[in-house]
């Protein structure tokens, strides 16, 4: 049977943790417009060449309404899991009150601000390389470095204590994986996470401190160009579910990567300058950045020559476009130099990732200070050996062994 | 080479400030894109290139001059 006829279960399984399937290759030649199975057993279409996902995700046609009653579940509890939740649509979803949302918190991400934020990264990012070396080699890059930094960057702008980032952790991990965890277990889990933001804007609101979530308070309700309470809640929500695993995971993944052929780490050592365009190359090249962003048609539309009818749920697969030959030449290829690099990693259009310039800026932070601490770095283990974390929304490997 | 931004394009994601800082920065106020130079020096057209090359909502629009 061939790829056009079969139906794929999605995710696509690899063999290799940090290499991509097989099939994205040959759905891109010959079915870029696939049917797949969800992990909930709903029926859902593939997109995986660039253009194409480009396209859709800049179209405002292709909403990000999962909660329809005729969109697909991703996964098999009830609600479906984050992108289905009712949660989920308190964040406007187009238009000018979703412009409006997106300039109130975005200002929070500028690049300027994310530079600025560099020398504090980087002195967390010695503190617990230091942390590191002290527990001796080998250790794991993902404990010990790679998921630390990204929490208690978020953490200081959100103004939450980096104290319970274990809860943070737990109510990030049911919220974003769609395979671990029963219905009772999920709802329970967004019930006490919800609460305790709920304390937490209840405290702000009494004593103010320098962070966002403070100065979305003090903007006041949507009659003074502010949010609404349950709006600024559910935005601290998201960002610190989205603050903690994405980056947490490619900075692993992204050490991973340079160190499966060590000519990439000493060309680094020799040349930091290609710092910027290694990071980028790191997101394209990433096999593993999880389930890819769904979107709910409302109306009937065509790609890449296909109708597709309205009601129809679509997943845009960022990593597999990003591996597109017509838009990348040697799309296989790992080239620390890449320039430009319209990598998809972070979406595209209005919806495009809001916190993309603090992830670029932990990401190269964090390999400078690496570079620079422990040039001697490589991987403990054979790269066949490192293993992916399965279920999550957001791909990472379970472990990073190292030694120096 | 003239560079012309739109704003109602722009999501601020910040790439162009981070790629060519002469050229490009952002708003305090809602992180939308300020043009500093509209025709800059031909030492900077590379960034500019790649910034609008890279801007993930294409606000950026170039005219090259011969």
């Amino acid at each position: 049977m061939s790829i056009n006829e079969q139906v794929l279960s999605y995710p696509i399984p690899s063999d290799a943790a940090l290499d991509p399937p097989g099939e994205w290759a040959e759905l891109r030649g010959k079915c870029p417009v696939a049917h797949v199975k969800l992990p909930s057993g709903d029926q859902a279409t593939l997109l995986t060449r660039y253009d194409d996902v480009k396209e859709v995700l800049a179209d405002p046609r292709f909403t990000r309404l999962l909660n329809a009653p005729d969109a697909a579940r991703l996964s098999a509890t009830d609600d479906g899991g984050l992108f289905n939740s009712e949660m989920a649509a308190i964040i406007p979803d187009g238009g000018e009150e979703h412009q409006h949302w997106r300039r109130l918190v975005g200002k929070w991400f500028t690049a300027k601000r994310m530079n600025a934020l560099r020398p504090q990264m980087a002195r967390i990012a010695e503190g617990l390389i230091d942390g590191m070396v002290e527990r001796g080699a080998p250790g794991d890059l993902r404990a010990g470095l790679g998921f630390p930094l990204p929490v208690y960057v978020i953490c200081d702008m959100l103004g939450v204590p980096a104290e319970d980032r274990d809860q943070f952790s737990y109510w990030s991990d049911t919220l974003l994986n769609l395979t671990r965890y029963g219905k009772d277990e999920i709802e329970a889990a967004q019930a006490e996470f919800f609460q305790y933001m709920s304390d937490h804007l209840a405290a702000k609101r009494t004593e103010p401190g320098d962070d966002l979530l403070s100065e979305l308070i003090a903007a006041g309700g949507p009659e003074d160009g502010g949010l609404a309470e349950i709006q600024i809640l559910v935005t601290g929500m998201a960002l610190l579910v989205a603050g903690h695993e994405t980056t947490a995971n490619m900075i692993g993944k992204m050490v991973s990567m340079l160190l499966a052929d060590r000519t990439r780490w000493e060309r680094l050592l020799a040349e930091p300058a290609l710092i910027r365009s290694t990071v980028e190359e790191t997101l394209r090249l990433d096999a593993n950045s999880g389930f890819g962003l769904p979107r709910y048609l409302k109306e009937e539309t065509e790609v890449s020559g296909t109708v597709l009818p309205k009601g129809t749920t679509v997943i845009c697969s960022m990593a597999a476009a990003n591996r597109d030959e017509s838009a990348f030449e040697a799309a296989d290829q790992m080239d620390l130099t890449r320039s430009p690099n319209p990598h998809l990693a972070f979406g595209s259009g209005a919806h495009s990732c809001l916190g993309q310039a603090l992830a670029r800026t932990e990401l190269q932070v964090v390999l400078e200070v690496l570079l620079r601490k422990l040039p001697t770095l490589e991987l403990a283990v054979p790269v066949t050996e490192l293993e992916r974390v399965e279920g999550l929304a957001v791909g990472g490997l379970r472990t990073v062994p190292v030694r120096w | 080479m003239k560079v012309i931004v739109d704003e109602d394009k722009c999501c601020g994601a910040g790439q162009c400030v981070l790629i060519a800082p002469e050229v490009f920065d952002q708003r305090d106020e809602d992180g939308i894109v300020i043009l500093l130079e509209p025709e800059p020096a031909a030492d900077r057209h590379s960034a500019v290139r790649e910034a609008a090359a890279v801007c993930p909502g294409a606000a950026i629009e170039l005219t090259e001059q011969a």
